[in-house]
């Protein structure tokens, strides 16, 4: 009985909030990229880039929002890393995301020696400011996030630009006969999941933290592109499924279950998504053009 | 005529295999002089960095075995993800099908008491290989069946994997602070090189004393990996099996309609898959570390992609492709004594993916300007 009202208990509720912060943002990330037709499972990279961007940013002049400005470029930086090399070398888009997740591994733990002169941890940065909801402390990108589900929903669905993007992910010869650049929209589309995973990796390290630690991100990349398909590539649906994600990780730390070890509860959105994808819970169909590379009068 | 026709098809054969091996060398060429740019930033010198990963990676007997002994798991994770995908699979999971086997194969080594050797070690890297298969096929049947993207599910059951062995597995089985399972009984343990010259029966060999170094770390599961990689060649190019699956690669509904269960293939090439990565996890769980332990994935089923991106694909080639990134990782320790960051190391590898995946568009220049001669 006890372990029910733990979890239900509501500074259990708002704290899957905080650990939903950071999937919500790269999530929408992924449809950005996924909508136009680029798969985009370097999420984990960028994510992990952004937040070591930050903390560096942050650590520069004490101000935390030069490392959100940093952990933006950071995004940017690899989305264009992305977009140059699936968009316009046209490059298989799981091989090339797959290099960025070791690209960001590799060169933050670098860069944390070059800069910071350590191996694991950086030193104590200063933090987004955060307001207090029930003494669960919610950080300015968890307002963020939350603003940016209907934000995304409107521009993909009621804005032509959004309508642009869809109809390149969906068929992008189509949208090709009418005028719309292809590859122009969809190179814009990666840099702006770039920017979404970026501020998502603010969030872990100057949001929710207050220093950088190597390998942060530690598959939330993974989850947030979980998150993308469970929510049917849909930014409301994808919100709904990270703030599932956010709860089962929040419940993995908090409660401690009779039966069930707290270790196999953060598997709980894998397991989830792998059902899904059989198609048990209703068909999750990407884009029809999702991971095609596009060359003008090929298709 | 048909003489001809078979001449120049070999010919065609012979540049296009050119064709591939100047890609792999022309992108590792390019990612090390990119990564001058990354020593530079640490204030040394690019050309002392190169030296000390030469040096440490070939510059002695044992060095050179010890890039051998890195090359092992990254060889058996390149076919993990090469085999699937000639099939037209992409196994993003062999990382996760390393710590299943790995920790099978690590558990088999401990409770296990009073066996034989002779059968011990067989049985552990069996079950290690069959638990990697497992997790391998299970994707491959979920494609077959539900038509669920591999990508994906490889990718969730890499984690489902880690919460399995690692926080669960692990914490559960452990007796000491080390992160990792009991230690394996010693009739479970792969053969040692450094244990040649002592041992009853290899101890014998003429050159025995070669590998007296207590430094060398090489151990038996490099040959395991090399005749994996001959078997799965010759499954690949010389069986029905291969063909068929190598025609589902090439155009599934093609070989639906030839009488090809496009579905069988792609369950079979990832079980396959699974067993070579669970060879990987085996390996390093019975002759590197003698258990199970949090970490010695090292990311193996990740490099493993570009390694067989390097092997284009090809069981040989990915000999080749793990040796030239074991011999990143052997040498990028002697980097880090020398003041440059082995990071380095991942990012030339990351790099060396970029360049490989981008250079394919060459090969699709060189086969359109071929058809547009073929045309006129």
């Amino acid at each position: 009985m006890d372990t029910i009202k733990e979890m239900l208990s509501l500074s259990l509720i708002l704290a899957s909030f905080r650990f939903a912060t950071p999937l919500i943002l790269a999530a929408l990330g992924g449809i950005f990229s996924e909508r136009s037709g680029v798969i985009n499972i370097a999420l984990e990279g960028m994510m992990l880039f952004g937040a070591f961007a930050a903390a560096y940013g942050s650590s520069i002049n004490g101000n935390p929002w030069t490392g959100v400005l940093f952990a933006i470029i950071a995004g940017l930086m690899f989305g264009a890393i992305h977009a140059l090399v699936c968009v316009v070398f046209k490059a298989d888009q799981i091989v090339v995301g797959t290099g960025i997740n070791i690209f960001a591994t590799g060169l933050t733990i670098f860069l944390l020696q070059v800069l910071f002169n350590v191996k694991g941890t950086s030193p104590m940065v200063a933090r987004l400011p955060f307001m207090r909801i029930f003494d669960v402390r919610f950080s300015v990108l968890t307002y963020v996030a939350l603003i940016l589900v209907p934000i995304v929903w409107y521009f993909f669905f009621k804005t032509s630009w959004g309508l642009r993007i869809r109809s390149i992910g969906e068929h992008p010869a189509a949208a090709d006969t009418l005028g719309v650049k292809v590859n122009r929209w969809r190179f814009i589309s990666v840099l702006m999941s770039g920017v979404l995973a970026g501020l998502a990796g603010a969030h872990l390290s100057i949001g929710d933290g207050s220093a950088f630690v190597r390998e942060m991100s530690a598959g939330r990349g993974f989850i947030a592109l979980a998150a993308m398909i469970f929510g049917k590539w849909h930014p409301v649906g994808a919100f709904g499924a990270a703030m599932l994600f956010g709860y089962a990780e929040a419940v993995a730390v908090r409660v401690d279950f009779p039966f069930i070890p707290s270790e196999l509860i953060s598997a709980i959105p894998y397991i989830l998504t792998i059902v899904i994808l059989a198609g048990f819970f209703g068909k999750s169909t990407p884009p029809a053009a999702d991971g095609e590379p596009y060359t003008k009068g090929e298709n | 005529m048909l003489e001809v026709k078979i001449v120049e098809n070999r010919w065609d054969h012979i540049k296009s295999m050119m064709t591939n091996f100047g890609i792999s060398l022309l992108s590792i060429v390019v990612a090390l002089i990119f990564g001058i740019f990354f020593i530079l930033l640490t204030d040394q010198s690019p050309v002392t960095a190169y030296q000390a990963l030469y040096h440490g990676a070939f510059g002695s007997f044992s060095n050179i075995l010890n890039t051998l002994w890195r090359s092992t798991p990254l060889i058996l994770t390149g076919l993990a993800f090469a085999l699937p995908f000639r099939a037209g699979l992409i196994n993003i999971g062999a990382e996760g099908q390393l710590l299943m086997g790995g920790f099978a194969a690590g558990v088999a080594g401990y409770v296990f008491t009073s066996l034989p050797g002779f059968i011990h070690l067989p049985l552990a890297i069996l079950i290690g290989m069959l638990a990697g298969a497992l997790w391998g096929g299970l994707p491959g049947l979920l494609k077959a069946k539900f038509g669920s993207n591999e990508v994906i599910t490889t990718i969730m059951l890499n984690h489902i994997a880690i919460a399995l062995t690692i926080n669960y597995g692990i914490n559960k089985l452990r007796t000491s602070s080390r992160m990792a399972t009991p230690e394996i009984e010693p009739s479970a343990a792969l053969l040692r090189f450094k244990e040649i010259p002592k041992h009853p029966i290899w101890g014998k060999l003429p050159f025995a004393d070669i590998f007296t170094n207590p430094g060398i770390r090489l151990h038996m599961n490099f040959v395991l990996a090399i005749i994996a990689a001959i078997i799965l060649w010759y499954i690949l190019f010389k069986t029905t099996l291969g063909y068929e699956m190598r025609a589902v690669g090439f155009n599934s509904d093609g070989a639906e309609y030839g009488g090809i269960k496009p579905g069988k293939s792609m369950f079979i090439t990832m079980f396959l898959g699974g067993a070579v990565a669970g060879l990987a996890g085996a390996g390093e769980a019975l002759g590197t570390h003698l258990s199970f332990m949090s970490g010695m994935d090292a990311g193996y089923g990740f490099t493993g992609i570009a390694v067989a991106l390097i092997g284009q694909t090809h069981p040989i080639g990915v000999i080749f492709g793990g040796l030239l990134f074991g011999a990143l990782n052997q040498g990028g320790l002697e980097m880090q004594f020398a003041g440059v960051p082995s990071e380095i190391v991942n990012i030339i590898q990351a790099l060396v993916i970029f360049f490989v995946a981008s250079l394919q568009i060459l090969k699709m220049y060189l086969r359109k300007r071929k058809e547009k001669e073929g045309v006129e």
